[in-house]
């Protein structure tokens, strides 16, 4: 029989039965949305994080000089915490001959930041992430602002009592006024509001916005450090990717010099890059994506179990047929090519519904709700095959095996 | 019709005795069928039956053979080995010289497509497809293209109703209205549904004379049909017969079976009596 013939022959059944047909293709098409949808809500937040949420909270190709993470990835024991602890600060006195071994046109900042209240005269006092730095900062972290004026080089010298805060704490401090020029109280100190800061969004409803920056030498700097003349970290950005591991090498060796350790002594500071929170991202994504497969693992389950018992009982109701098509001369092949078309006709039809009542979902999701939703092109892949594998299977299985029958027993089925 | 008996090619017993002790030799080129020994057992849950005990049977081409017996003589085992739908636990089956009982299911398939047209008591016509598309199906499979299948499913169906009800003197004539009467063009669009049994047994007929079988095979075809269109099916058979078509029948009933120029009676899977038709006639008092 030709292949033509097959695809005839599969066609017609099709079309004759269009009820069982259609119930195969919506297995398909239910199993394959599902996983379509679920995983496109864990890629967007996946994609949002990689692309909104830790580009703004760290600039690329920058690294920071801190004496202990920032961000722990796993279980950190109680050794870890007392040796970080035993750690030398980094030092003021530190940024100046480790900003002498960088590029020329490398970027930097140094900075020391803390949560600390916020009040104002106008709104309830707030804890705020207040930063103090000197650099800079702003620049690297693309920070500008909305209303108001940035920092000025007089500002950053002299230490002026002034300060950038972020708009959520704005809206907080100042309801239904102009933040700008007024005054917030600090630590007991009076800061003028000179320029209310982008917004640098949201993540699972936790803001970002929440942020006072001031310049280093402003009094604010003795409510974020215990000792004088400490820093929390010193952040530098160089222009290419490439430039960042000799950048990291050339700080790496001076604050070794400097905090006097032998050649065999591990570092006694750490050079975080944005990789390192990317990596605390991607732990949290694993989990996520676990989740996200999980999920629609059942469902495809669901799926695969229903597609297979459609296809077991349409398969069992023609064995009979079977019988018939032997007896007049189809050989095991003809057989098995016919149910091969028909169910993979179907299953190719449902998946491909699936993925576009999937990616309308997506769709639907993003639009409707604050969840970002990313169709990934691996979950189609991945959809396709799994729908349609197990149509194909499931369709293809109970024939071959009505097939290997003797015609005459085939027959006596009814 | 009764000249037709002594025009048909019979067989000598001796002739016969000759090809069926030759055992693992082809028989001759007119020997459509020879079965030496030939058993098949069943295993039904557990009880081994035992179908057929060992069946000599010899059959030239161009006879019209009924095989008759009781029910559980293995009449329809037989037919089904005979048709190759059925294979035998033991024993040679040679069909056109070639030998059956060893061939392969692709092979088998092969023979079952080119050498053989069934007619079932069943009809086991495909529910869901046309009358046209029934009669068209061997021929899908044995690789025809689909505008010279349309043609002869179309001659092979007007066969099968121009002879029903139609005796060879008056044939031309009541040809035409027969087709006009059943209005062909339009009954080859119904579904098996749609027609009667009589009609059904004639698609079916058309089934397997569409490929141009060597032998027609046939179990129990009268038997879901009254007796007016059994009348007719058998006609249908005799004309074929008459035009040198291998016909063998399975039936239980005696004057069924009395349509046929030799009738072979089974009895616990062997054979009881091999006759011509008159001896056969003769021997139940018909």
């Amino acid at each position: 029989m030709k292949f033509f013939e097959a695809v005839r022959l599969a066609f017609h059944t099709i079309r004759v039965q269009k009820l069982k047909s259609f119930f195969t293709a919506l297995g398909v098409c239910i199993g394959v949305m599902f996983l379509i949808t679920v995983v496109s809500i864990v890629e967007g937040m996946g994609k949002y994080m990689e692309n909104e949420l830790v580009g703004k909270l760290i600039a690329i190709n920058s690294f920071e000089l801190r004496h202990r993470p920032s961000i722990n990835v796993g279980d950190v024991s109680r050794a870890t915490w007392l040796e970080y602890n035993r750690r030398p600060r980094i030092l003021e006195s530190d940024v100046e001959p480790v900003v002498a071994a960088l590029p020329p046109d490398a970027l930097w900042a140094m900075y020391s930041n803390s949560n600390i209240q916020v009040e104002s005269s106008f709104g309830k006092p707030r804890s705020a992430q207040v930063t103090a730095f000197d650099g800079q900062y702003l620049e690297i972290k693309k920070l500008g602002v909305t209303t108001g004026r940035s920092f000025s080089q007089v500002d950053i010298t002299t230490g002026a009592s002034v300060v950038v805060i972020g708009p959520d704490l704005a809206k907080r401090l100042f309801p239904d006024l102009n933040a700008v020029d007024r005054q917030v109280k600090i630590g007991g100190r009076f800061y003028t509001v000179i320029g209310v800061g982008e917004s640098l969004g949201s993540a699972f409803g936790m803001s970002f916005d929440n942020y006072v920056y001031a310049p280093f030498r402003s009094p604010v700097h003795r409510l974020l450090n215990p000792g004088a003349h400490q820093i929390d970290g010193l952040i530098v950005q160089v222009a290419t990717a490439e430039a960042l591991p000799d950048a990291q090498e050339a700080v790496r060796g001076v604050m070794r010099a400097r905090h006097q350790l032998r050649p065999a002594q591990k570092d006694n500071f750490v050079l975080e890059t944005s990789d390192t929170a990317l990596e605390f991202w991607n732990k949290i994504k694993s989990y996520l994506v676990l989740a996200g497969i999980a999920l629609p693992a059942i469902g495809l389950v669901v799926g695969a179990i229903v597609i297979m018992n459609i296809m077991l009982v349409a398969v069992a109701e023609r064995t009979h047929e079977i019988g018939i098509r032997k007896a007049l001369g189809a050989k095991r092949r003809d057989i098995l090519l016919q149910f091969m078309i028909e169910a993979s006709t179907l299953s190719t039809f449902g998946a491909a519904m699936g993925i576009a009542l999937g990616a309308l979902g997506a769709y639907a999701i993003r639009t409707m709700t604050p969840m970002p939703t990313y169709v990934a092109p691996w979950s189609i892949v991945v959809g396709v095959l799994i729908g349609a594998g197990v149509g194909i299977i499931s369709g293809v299985y109970p024939a071959s095996r009505a097939s290997l029958l003797d015609p005459v027993t085939a027959l006596r089925q009814e | 019709m009764t000249n037709h008996v002594e025009e048909a090619p019979m067989t000598s017993t001796a002739e016969r005795r000759a090809v069926l002790a030759a055992a693992n030799t082809a028989p001759g080129k007119d020997w459509v069928i020879v079965t030496r020994g030939l058993c098949r057992e069943y295993d039904m849950g557990g009880e081994i039956v035992r179908a057929l005990r060992g069946v000599d049977l010899a059959i030239r081409r161009n006879e019209y053979v009924a095989i008759m017996g009781p029910s559980g003589s293995g009449k329809s085992t037989l037919m089904n080995t005979i048709g190759c739908l059925d294979t035998p636990n033991a024993g040679e089956y040679w069909l056109n010289g070639q030998k059956a009982s060893e061939m392969k299911d692709d092979d088998l398939a092969r023979v079952r497509n080119k050498e053989i047209g069934f007619v079932f008591q069943t009809f086991n016509l495909l529910p869901r497809a046309t009358a046209l598309a029934n009669v068209e199906l061997p021929l899908v499979y044995a690789g025809v293209s689909s505008s010279e299948r349309h043609q002869r499913a179309k001659e092979a169906l007007e066969r099968s109703l121009v002879y029903a009800g139609v005796s060879s003197s008056e044939r031309h004539q009541r040809a035409k209205e027969a087709l006009e009467r059943v209005q062909l063009d339009k009954r080859m669009g119904h579904r098996p549904n749609e027609l009667s049994g009589g009609q059904r047994q004639r698609v079916a007929i058309a089934r397997a004379l569409v490929n141009r079988p060597s032998i027609l095979l046939a179990d129990e075809p009268t038997g879901n049909l009254d007796s007016t269109t059994s009348e007719e099916i058998m006609r249908v058979f005799e004309e074929l017969a008459n035009q040198g078509q291998t016909v063998i029948m399975v039936t239980h009933e005696p004057d069924i079976a009395a349509h046929a120029r030799r009738v072979v009676v089974l009895r616990d899977g062997v054979i009881a009596s091999d006759d011509r038709r008159e001896a056969f006639t003769a021997k139940l008092g018909l």
